[in-house]
């Protein structure tokens, strides 16, 4: 005696199906999440005490990175600018903006002003700022476009898999340690071919393989060691 | 223990569910710099060094290196041999902290002048083509009039460099025929910027070209 419909194997089998491939959906949706700018909050504006601008104060005026991040090139802290620094010109320009107003008490108090931080790393991971500088990884490599920042991002993930992304590879995003601060640095192609050290570069690969040599990069199992970020 | 075997799997579940949340490792209790603290009263955790301190290799012994002065008056020798190294640290440093008022040329007309700061005389002037090279080491230490002093963002030795090269900006906009190898005019041509400013530094966009007369772009 048949107590089921014989449709019902068919619907046994999909139901079978449909679960592996549920769990499946989970599995990649929570690894999808777990990238997702809700997360890591790429590409997120943070709000700040007084809404600073990078695009205009690097964009348009053409202030150097380094005027304000001055410990940059030998730290592994670029530095966050006392508030001194933007006195520098803001004791004379822009005196009666309301939105300079935390600027200006901070400087006639002492108090700090607190910013938001952006590209927070997790805790457990050693950075060192100095390092990339000076082996020729351009700022906005890792930064984005900062002179087109209005209000302040983090371009990257800051996840390993992103760290990594350079680490197997260095070649790919080197640049002459004197093009490191330029905001618009684009790299040698055909159509705009670099010359550097008297040598003409139309591809990216052949001039960062040159400067893994000339800057003496570490081996890439030297900088995908686990121990080498995680000390 | 059928109790417990019964909610294992529940209990595993609610494992994975939220032991990926925590983020104890991620933010350890320690003070990454100049983060704010709640002990201290003025919020901060780093802390300044009692007044008075000399640090190992601090005692700015060399007093011309640290002030420029020769007694009371600003000396005119650099303290260590210009090499063209200096000298192309000085550029660099200049573009980064003097261009801004300044300018790439040193005539006073830069970037955030031209947005309202009051100008700063050019260099090119018969005073300051004739100041002793200790002043201006001195006017990077501790200011001048409306400029603020540069003692916290250049280090000493910067600002010696960055005098060696204003000395050479000097000469150079003042320098006769006799002065260039042969085949170079005097004024020379005004340099070229390219996408890549020396020092790095952004350079300033340039003005929006003006609408096209001729309606080229609308063929």
């Amino acid at each position: 005696m048949q107590i089921f419909h014989r449709a019902t194997n068919t619907i046994a089998k999909a139901s079978i199906y449909g679960a592996l491939l549920l769990v499946g959906f989970i599995l990649w949706a929570c690894v999808q999440f777990q990238r997702s700018p809700y997360v890591t909050y790429a590409h997120v504006a943070r709000p700040q005490p007084v809404p600073f601008s990078h695009e205009h104060h690097v964009g348009a005026i053409g202030i150097d990175c380094r005027y304000c991040h001055t410990s940059v090139e030998n730290s592994n802290f670029a530095g966050i600018p006392p508030t001194k620094t933007c006195m520098n010109c803001h004791s004379e320009i822009w005196l009666g903006a309301g939105m300079l107003q935390p600027v200006r008490d901070s400087y006639a108090t002492g108090k700090s002003l607190v910013w938001n931080r952006v590209d927070d790393l997790p805790d457990f991971v050693y950075f060192d700022h100095s390092i990339h500088i000076n082996k020729g990884v351009g700022c906005n490599t890792c930064h984005g476009p900062v002179d087109r920042m209005p209000l302040m991002y983090n371009e990257g993930s800051l996840q390993m898999e992103w760290c990594l992304d350079c680490h197997r590879s260095p070649a790919k995003n080197l640049r002459p340690r004197d093009q490191v601060f330029n905001m618009r640095y684009e790299q040698p192609s055909t159509q705009k071919p670099l010359l550097y050290a008297g040598k003409v570069y139309t591809d990216q690969m052949a001039l960062g393989a040159d400067l893994v040599k000339q800057y003496h990069l570490r081996t890439v199992a030297d900088i995908t060691s686990c121990s080498t970020c995680h000390r | 223990m059928p109790n417990l075997r019964k909610f294992s799997p529940l209990l595993l579940l609610a494992i994975f569910a939220f032991v990926g949340c925590r983020q104890d490792m991620h933010d350890q209790p320690r003070y990454k710099p100049l983060a704010q603290s709640d002990f201290y009263p003025d919020m901060r955790s780093a802390r300044q060094p009692v007044e008075g301190t000399v640090a190992r290799g601090q005692l700015h012994e060399d007093t011309y290196f640290y002030t420029g002065m020769v007694g009371n008056k600003p000396g005119d020798y650099m303290p260590f041999p210009v090499t063209q190294d200096v000298l192309e640290r000085g550029q660099q440093r200049f573009d980064i902290y003097c261009t801004p008022c300044h300018s790439r040329n040193g005539d006073g007309k830069g970037a955030v002048v031209q947005r309202g700061f009051q100008s700063p005389p050019s260099y090119h002037t018969d005073r300051l083509r004739n100041a002793p090279l200790g002043y201006f080491f001195g006017v990077i230490t501790n200011g001048f009039g409306a400029m603020p002093d540069y003692a916290e963002q250049v280090p000493p030795r910067d600002r010696w460099d960055i005098v060696a090269y204003i000395r050479a900006l000097q000469l150079s906009q003042n320098a006769t025929q006799a002065d260039v190898p042969a085949g170079q005019k005097v004024p020379s041509a005004a340099p070229e910027f390219r996408g890549d400013p020396g020092s790095g530094a952004t350079l300033p966009l340039p003005a929006p070209p003006s609408q096209n007369k001729t309606g080229e772009d609308s063929k």
